[in-house]
């Protein structure tokens, strides 16, 4: 297999395993952030506004490592950097 | 496998030397355009009697809410923050919901207007720090707590202000990306859904970009929370929410 074919191979397996295991992580550390969040509401529901804007600034903290995840499977899909140099664009 | 553009950078409108007009800029225009002309209108009915029109109420209760969660989080007077905080989120918002218009792509789908929104905040924070307790004081708080901390301190002042630009660039450019594949896929129906979501992240996204600029900018002030403005204006409604709380929890227990 020439250069060509092993930078797509490789772009394409690590922009899907980037994005795969870039998911779970957050994805089960929001379900607890949620679910923490959830179980102090009903224990103090005059304190609603406070805990939901630390949830939501801790959800978007923790959401932003899936996001970075996210742009790296992007750039490796549509903007490969090594594969524009291989194509001579 | 660049058929699909990445950035509204690349769409060159109009050129004339160096100066270039890319779509990103002319979204950017809409959005501000949108609001001045929406700002225009309402100054015309503006009034401080009993009755005032709808516009007015919906624009006091926007900027009352922003001078609240800017409180809430500062702990301060909101008042020095609002124009700054409030500006980003009302650009933001604008041009997250105009995304509904056919055509329109957000120019926060850009990595260089987040980058530059990101950068304002950057500026924002040392300024606002220093007009709070000094030159020396906040460049003392980067020594904190030990001097062998300093260069930590200085990159995570840099590494937040890129992730903060990444955030919103992700968020925004993520929607745009899944519509135009889920419309090869599945075309008429649920990229309508995905735009109804795309809404929705929109808006949270504008939320967060503020408060966490706000966050930033409260983390450079004097460790002085002024306790009257922390939930100050919070507390009317605290009550009414106590009220009806304490009623159906009497109306539980009648049951």
């Amino acid at each position: 297999m020439d250069n060509t074919g092993i930078i797509a191979m490789v772009s394409i397996i690590v922009a899907g395993l980037t994005t795969t295991l870039g998911s779970i992580g957050p994805a089960i550390a929001e379900g607890r952030a949620v679910v923490q969040a959830l179980a102090s509401l009903a224990q103090q529901p005059d304190e609603s506004n406070t805990i939901t804007r630390t949830l939501f600034v801790g959800l978007a903290m923790i959401e932003s490592t899936a996001i970075y995840c996210f742009v790296i499977s992007m750039i490796l899909i549509f903007g490969n950097p090594f594969w524009q140099h291989i194509t001579g664009q | 496998m660049n058929d699909m553009p990445i950035s509204t950078d690349e769409i060159v409108l109009w050129q004339f030397g160096w100066l270039k007009l890319n779509a990103t800029i002319l979204y950017t225009w809409v959005a501000m355009a949108v609001l001045i002309v929406t700002s225009i209108w309402l100054r015309r009915e503006l009034s401080s009697k009993t009755r005032i029109s709808k516009m007015q109420c919906i624009a006091e209760i926007i900027m009352d809410s922003i001078r609240q969660q800017i409180g809430n989080v500062s702990g301060k007077d909101p008042i020095r923050f609002v124009p700054f905080i409030a500006t980003m989120f009302l650009l933001i918002a604008t041009a997250s919901l105009l995304g509904v218009v056919p055509g329109y792509i957000p120019p926060t789908a850009s990595f260089s207007t987040t980058l530059a929104l990101a950068f304002c905040v950057f500026i924002a924070v040392p300024i606002f720090g220093i007009q709070d307790r000094g030159v020396g004081p906040y460049l003392a708080q980067y020594l904190k707590p030990t001097w062998l901390m300093l260069p930590f301190n200085l990159v995570a002042e840099l590494s937040r202000t890129f992730a903060l630009a990444v955030r919103l660039y992700g968020n925004m450019m993520s929607g745009a990306v899944i519509g135009a594949v889920l419309l090869l896929i599945t075309p008429l129906f649920i990229p309508v859904l995905m735009q109804i979501l795309g809404l929705i992240t929109g808006m949270i996204q504008a939320y967060i970009f503020s408060i966490l600029a706000m966050v930033y900018i409260a983390s450079a002030l004097s460790e002085r929370p002024n306790p009257s403005f922390a939930n100050q204006t919070d507390v009317s409604v605290n009550e009414r929410v106590d009220k009806v709380s304490t009623s159906e929890s009497a109306a539980a227990k009648g049951n």
